[in-house]
């Protein structure tokens, strides 16, 4: 499909949601180069700042130091995306399919209130990944991100929908105020997991230090993790057979809230 | 006209089969003995819908089930689109559920859906989760023993109901023999179950009766008791007839599943294989013998 290459390092951020698939579809490269960015304070175009050519794969491809690039792969619907190192803030904000593969770190808002498709981060992801914008009600709702670094706080904070996985550690208030969904975090939860949690399930793989107002319940084997498990598998996640097969400590909370939601603590005896 | 196989006639008539509902549906459970205990019960009782509402059975074990745990497909015909949500809701709650370790997934992916786990969710009270994870809806029911897992919404499609052979031999022990060989060469055939007890039939019916309070009686034509009082269809030295059912999610699989059938019975002391049929009249499908079998092998 289309290739693009930063030509320069930016000295101030370029805001542009022209980076998707769906916007290079039958387009011609004249016209993919015409389309508009945000420059610092100045409208540009997208042919200012990439050099532009075809590639062999049905990928759009993205290569240079994108840390100040914002919005990459923002509303796509379809397709494949490939940044070939950092990308900036609001990397797959809003997006409804496809799939957006960094083999960077990503900036804060990752995936705010995305809608659907898959965010395979290979990297560290900022503040916010999945989050709600801020007077938003709701973050994430539906789709997939997958994190192999660290992410920072409020990662997946009040999701609706969807899945988040994290190899790594994670900032403060993981998954706060989430209203439904799954968040798993394979390394160290930060401070305060869960704080308002409503509904949905944050699986910790470590042993976390969680607020007083979680109740245990039992130690099991949740079916449904399994289902989860087995999917993540099939994205090429790799996941121990230990954590597949074993026990789980079920916490319901948050009980200041409406404490239907739960923290799954892998259980390592 | 009569053609052999193996030595053995081969009727030139047919099946008559129907139109029905059908399901599958996929049982996980903690190993395979509770995964084939859920299942057998689920299936159990559920031979032919004159007296069951529904017909059922076992398809096969699988291995790459949703959770990765050991599995069974079970496959549901009803006559009807409406009876088939009933009978499933039934048959899950009272004997999936019920059983230990176990989670029941859908099998069929088919436009058409009917909410299942989104009906047993309730016995949750308020308690139930529910999970979205790959555009699939899935509810976790907390019960005793931990969590009962079962997706909300299961497929059906326009199914098959009614195939059939009938195969007739010397004596019991023979008949017995090829009927269960046809019927572990037919189980290896997916889409299709054969739903009476180890597949067989031993008492096929006729859709009419003295009697008026019943609609089926005894198909005294292929009873070799009454071979010297009726119209018999049974020719000399057959002494033993039974039937296998079949039904499918299609035609092809209940050809498929005839044909593999009908060849493992075909053994010395069998002396003919024969098919249930109104004449055409009732039955939307028609599975013919000799056309299944396919003209390259008979003589």
């Amino acid at each position: 499909m289309i290739s693009l290459r930063l030509k320069e390092v930016l000295a101030v951020p370029l805001e542009t949601e022209a980076i998707t698939p769906d916007n290079f579809q039958d387009k011609s490269l004249a016209e993919i180069a015409n389309l508009p960015v945000v420059y610092g304070n100045q409208v540009a175009k997208l042919g200012d700042f990439f050099e532009i050519k075809p590639n062999q794969s049905d990928e759009v491809r993205v290569e240079g130091d994108l840390s100040r690039v914002k919005y990459i792969g923002s509303k796509m619907k379809q397709g494949t995306l490939v940044v070939e190192g950092d990308a900036g803030m609001h990397l797959g904000a809003q997006m409804r399919g496809g799939k957006i593969i960094v083999q960077g770190n990503v900036g804060d808002w990752a995936g705010a209130e995305m809608r659907g498709g898959i965010i395979h981060i290979w990297g560290n992801a900022g503040h916010a990944l999945g989050c709600a914008y801020r007077g938003s009600p709701r973050g994430m709702n539906k789709g997939v991100i997958l994190c192999e670094g660290n992410a920072g706080n409020e990662a997946g904070a009040t999701m609706r929908r969807g899945l988040i996985a994290i190899r790594g550690n994670t900032g403060d208030f993981t998954g706060a105020f989430l209203i439904a969904g799954t968040i798993l975090v394979f390394g160290k939860l930060g401070a305060r997991p869960g704080a308002g949690l409503k509904r949905g399930t944050i699986v910790a793989f470590q042993p976390p230090t969680l607020l007083p107002t979680f109740q245990y319940d039992c130690v099991y084997k949740p079916a449904f993790l399994r289902l989860i498990m087995q999917y993540l598998r099939g994205l090429g996640w790799p996941i121990e057979d230990e954590y597949f097969n074993g026990y789980y400590r079920r916490y319901s909370g948050d009980l200041t809230a409406l404490g239907k939601g739960e923290i799954l603590v892998y259980d390592q005896h | 006209m009569a053609k052999y196989y193996n030595g053995v006639e081969i009727e030139d008539t047919f099946a008559e089969a129907f139109k029905m509902w059908g399901t599958r549906v996929i049982i996980t459970a903690i190993n395979r003995k509770w995964a084939l205990e859920a299942a057998t019960k689920m299936t159990g009782f559920a031979t032919s819908v004159i007296g069951c509402k529904c017909e059922a059975g076992i398809e096969c074990e699988v291995d790459d089930t949703p959770d990765g745990r050991p599995g069974v497909s079970v496959l549901f015909f009803t006559p009807s689109k409406d009876d088939l949500p009933k009978r499933i809701m039934e048959r899950v709650g009272q004997t999936v559920m019920t059983c230990p370790t176990t989670a029941c997934f859908n099998g069929l992916d088919a436009p058409d859906k009917m909410k299942i786990g989104g009906q047993l969710r309730y016995f949750g009270d308020g308690y139930q989760m529910s999970k979205y994870i790959q555009g699939r809806r899935y509810w976790r029911i907390p019960v005793m023993e931990g969590e009962f897992l079962i997706e909300e919404k299961i497929g059906m499609q326009r199914s098959v109901g009614g195939g059939n052979f009938l195969i007739l031999g010397e004596n019991i022990e023979v008949t017995l023999e090829a009927s269960e060989r046809a019927v572990e060469a037919m189980k290896k055939v997916r889409g299709v179950v054969m739903p009476f007890p180890g597949g067989i039939v031993r008492s096929g019916s006729k859709t009419r009766s003295q009697y008026k309070f019943l609609i089926a009686s005894t198909n005294d034509a292929f009873c070799p008791t009454l071979r010297g009082i009726v119209k018999s269809e049974l020719p000399e030295g057959v002494n033993s007839v039974l039937e296998i059912v079949i039904d499918g999610l299609d035609v092809a699989a209940v050809e498929e599943s005839t044909r593999v059938g009908v060849m493992a019975a075909c053994i010395p002391g069998i002396r003919r294989i024969s098919a249930g049929n109104y004449g055409g009249t009732l039955g939307q499908f028609q599975v013919h013998l000799q056309k299944v079998l396919g003209e390259e092998v008979l003589t």
